[in-house]
């Protein structure tokens, strides 16, 4: 195993201390060629520091990086992609308005005489790449035009164009859905037979597990844990991440179910692309109840809690809370009728990112604390003191930026802004996604409690095991529609084929 | 990670330059009011005359016309729009006060011989619901229309300016004194009556600072309109009418906008239709040298206030030093840039300062 991947970088005692915190402490790492080495641990357990300085991106403040047995110092991004070392970040950072190739080759583009942009040579090479990556992409497509799926390949083939011989990939998958994901995967195992040596961080635990060679988990700076990928399995991880037994997901409780205080009635969404987006969707949930909503992306499933939250005028059908029809057409009044949603998507439409803590969580209730005109900042602060302790959120200060929350913080920010309205029933797309696996059981353990004091919950979920585990009735949507509807304690692969009903279409498409 | 208590720890542990720290980020904070204090302190000693109570006067009725609009313009900044028709509703404002008190509203147009007059209070109303409603154009435009908020309002700026213009043919309403039969007599002590030995401007401008600085910071719609600048998508989901919102900030502006046109004509005893012209580059001008982001979101009246008043301090001082005119252009832009520079810093420090009390 050894000679058939030979370590192509490693960091020998690598510290790094930003002002306040040490985020890496006496790391030894070892990068190995023609392999995929996944990283993992906790948000803030140092994973993207450490592959920051792989990149070039930040400077060690103490140990040294060898490549190839060679010491070298990297001063910044550039530098190190001479050396042969690319990234994908978690997001992506790639023009929309741009083609293909232009987005492959920004930055070092392919010139004549350094000034006339050879468009031709770009073109070609952008063929090339896509050919080795096995993708029927025409250079010239602009890149908007792509599925997000095939946009991280391109990431992918942006690295590659400098010739990285050392590829490291921030979370890919986040974004993809399960077909795309397999297209991922298909690239990453060629890339390792061409001896590319890969470095991969993700949350998603199986998926390590499946994809991984060797593996390194890091916890508050420090690595944990380090070998080959032979025998290891989720408990073994789990333990080097959080240092204690694993935490099992929260198991469903056995408190009995009210009556049915949600109800969505043939629900539809035209797609501009022709069809539906969401296409005669009916379903409904009781009182304490966790319903799941599995499918994988583009089912329609964030649209369907769009429709219910407001969000397309242009949609259909009828939305009952507590038997009664909901006519409110706008989100304030569909919160004031007991509606609250938690959105996918944190930094984009669940927080105002340069407001405060208390503004955030305040912000759907301000009526609350307000007679006439006037709000009462007092009883405002209050409120919101009372919110960070029942949500057990971390801050130092509710004045603080909201921004300058984790991931998991945020989170809590967002859920005790939607529970502040007094929900009856609570909508969640993805609640725990972005965020590490300590936080995760703890937003879930929040939501079993929440069910138990009665609220109906209808969550949007990718992950399989997550969907298992928490609902008390799965429904499984793909193409606008749904598709299966199970209790709890269904089985894995009913689940999957509900949720691909037509596979080839999927992949083709 | 230590939560509620961490910000008295941090003081502890980083001691000494933590507190310096936290001082210069306090000066930072007060930026405004320090160069207020300078400019001010620098022409006391500078310019002779200036520290007299009649020079004061006159400054502080320039820097009220400003600072009323730069209120207006502040308010529409933190939803993340900007509004550049304001200096021509000024305009087209003056010329509907100018007409009013010296023509009334002929009837003839319905056929009736007759025209209708107005006491002062009468056209005030009137006046300023025309500012509203331009306001409001703006505001249909961008909230219903989409229409990007620089173009409606730069639209808006040449069809109020237009219209001012076709008002009196381009001409100046002249003698404004009003009629005591009519009860418009009283209309010039808007610009150049006194109250408790201020001007009645400088009254309208406090009025209007206190009113705006409550709607800010103690109503929702004060936090809608910071929410909405801040994250538009993220509000509407929170359930922000971001439209009334955005409506609201453009109808203030438009109401800033007719309390100055009223001022002005009233002052002048005259209209004339090219009232008011970059007065807007002013008002903006006011509001981001008091810390209101371009961007959105983030900006306080009282910041506001005072950055209107460094640039009329320094507009005034710098005459009466007999500064040329063509100096004190090129000063006031480069105090504008400085000051955007240093919010940059601030901001990179304050965010500096709040991770390191979350890692303790």
């Amino acid at each position: 195993m050894t000679d058939a991947n030979p370590i192509g970088l490693s960091i020998r005692n690598g510290s790094k201390i930003y002002p306040g915190t040490q985020a890496l402490k006496n790391v030894d790492f070892d990068l190995r060629m023609g392999a995929v080495n996944v990283l993992v641990g906790e948000n803030g357990a140092g994973k993207s520091t450490l592959m920051k300085i792989i990149a070039g991106v930040e400077q060690l403040n103490g140990g040294t990086i060898e490549i190839d047995g060679q010491q070298v110092v990297f001063a910044d991004k550039t530098d190190a992609a001479k050396h042969g070392v690319g990234i994908v970040f978690q997001e992506l950072n790639l023009f929309p308005n741009l083609t293909v190739a232009e987005n492959i080759f920004v930055g070092h583009e392919k010139t004549r005489a350094g000034i006339h942009i050879d468009s031709q040579a770009q073109r070609t090479a952008a063929a090339a790449l896509m050919k080795r990556l096995e993708q029927n992409i025409d250079p010239d497509t602009p890149l908007g035009n792509l599925r997000i799926g095939q946009q991280q390949i391109v990431e992918i083939a942006k690295a590659l164009a400098e010739n990285a011989r050392i590829l490291i990939l921030d979370e890919p998958t986040s974004a993809l859905s399960a077909a795309e994901v397999e297209v991922l995967f298909r690239v990453i195992g060629d890339l390792r037979k061409q001896g590319v040596g890969i470095v991969y961080i993700s949350h998603r635990l199986e998926e390590l597990i499946r994809i991984g060679d060797y593996i390194t988990v890091l916890r508050d700076g420090a690595i944990t844990g380090s070998r080959s990928m032979q025998g290891v399995d989720i408990p073994w991880i789990v333990a080097n991440m959080i240092g204690s037994a694993s935490k099992e997901f929260p198991k469903t409780g056995d408190h009995e179910l009210g009556n049915e205080v949600f109800r969505v009635d043939n629900v539809c969404l035209p797609s501009p692309a022709g069809g539906y987006a969401v296409d005669h969707m009916s379903l409904s949930v009781r009182e304490g109840e966790i319903v799941g909503l599995y499918g994988l992306m583009g089912a329609g499933r964030s649209e369907l809690l769009e429709c219910i939250m407001a969000q397309h005028p242009n949609s259909s059908g009828q939305i009952f809370i507590g038997g009664k029809p909901v006519k409110e057409k706008s989100v304030s009044g569909r919160i004031r009728r007991g509606l609250a949603l938690i959105p996918e998507d944190r930094k984009r439409d669940g927080l105002v990112q340069i407001m405060t803590i208390r503004e955030n969580l305040t912000m759907s209730s301000l009526y609350d604390f307000t007679r006439g005109f006037h709000l009462s900042l007092k009883a405002e602060a209050a409120k919101a003191a009372e919110f960070v302790k029942r949500m057990a959120i971390k801050i130092a200060s509710l004045e603080h930026p909201v921004s300058s929350l984790s991931g998991g913080n945020q989170q809590k920010v967002v859920i005790g802004k939607a529970l502040m309205t007094r929900p009856k029933i609570l909508l969640m797309d993805e609640p725990s996604r972005g965020i590490d696996i300590g936080a995760k059981a703890e937003i879930f353990r929040t939501m079993r409690r929440l069910a138990e004091d009665g609220l109906g919950i209808l969550f949007v979920t990718s992950d399989l095991e997550e969907v298992l585990a928490l609902s008390d009735r799965v429904l499984v949507m793909a193409n606008g529609r749904l598709t299966g509807q199970f209790p709890a304690g269904a089985s894995a692969a009913e689940v999957i084929s509900a949720a691909t009903p037509n596979l080839n279409r999927v992949e083709t498409r | 990670m230590s939560s509620i208590d961490a910000s008295g720890n941090a003081k502890t542990v980083i001691g000494g330059h933590k507190s310096r720290t936290s001082a210069l980020l306090l000066l930072l904070h007060m930026r405004t009011f320090v160069a207020l204090i300078l400019v001010f302190a620098f022409f006391a000693i500078a310019a002779p005359n200036f520290l007299t109570t009649g020079n004061m006067l006159i400054i502080s009725k320039h820097v009220a016309l400003n600072a009323i609009l730069a209120i207006g313009m502040t308010f529409v900044i933190i939803a993340g729009g900007i509004d550049l028709s304001v200096g021509s509703i000024v305009g087209l404002c003056a010329m509907v006060a100018g007409y009013l008190v010296l023509y009334g509203i002929d009837l003839g147009f319905v056929g009736v011989a007759y025209s209708v007059q107005f006491n002062t209070i009468e056209i005030c109303l009137i006046v300023l619901v025309v500012g509203i409603f331009i306001g409001w154009i703006n505001g249909m435009l961008i909230t219903k229309l989409n229409v990007a908020p620089f173009i409606a309002t730069l639209g808006i700026l040449y069809v109020a300016r237009g219209s001012a213009l076709l008002f009196s043919d381009g001409r100046t309403f002249p003698n404004l004194a009003g009629n005591p039969e009519y009860g418009s007599d009283t209309f010039r002590i808007i610009g150049s009556g006194t109250f408790f030995g201020l001007p009645v401007s400088v009254w309208i401008m406090v009025v209007v600072a206190l009113g705006a600085a409550y709607l800010a910071t103690r109503t929702p719609l004060g936090r809608h309109i910071y929410a909405v600048g801040g994250n538009e998508r993220g509000a509407a989901l929170s359930g922000v009418n971001v439209d009334r919102t955005k409506l609201f900030v453009y109808m203030f502006s438009g109401l800033c906008a007719a309390l100055v046109g009223l001022i002005i004509s009233s002052q002048l005893q005259a209209s004339h239709p090219a009232t008011g012209e970059t007065f807007e580059l002013n008002a903006i001008a006011a509001a981001v040298l008091g810390g209101t982001s371009m961007s959105g979101g983030r900006g306080r009246i009282a910041g506001t206030i005072v950055g209107a008043f460094v640039i009329g301090i320094l507009a005034d001082g710098l005459i009466m030093m007999g500064v040329s005119s063509f100096w004190q252009t090129v000063i006031k832009g480069l105090v504008i840039i400085a000051a955007v520079v240093v919010d940059q810093v601030q901001q990179k420090l304050q965010a500096r300062v709040v991770l390191q009390q979350n890692a303790n």
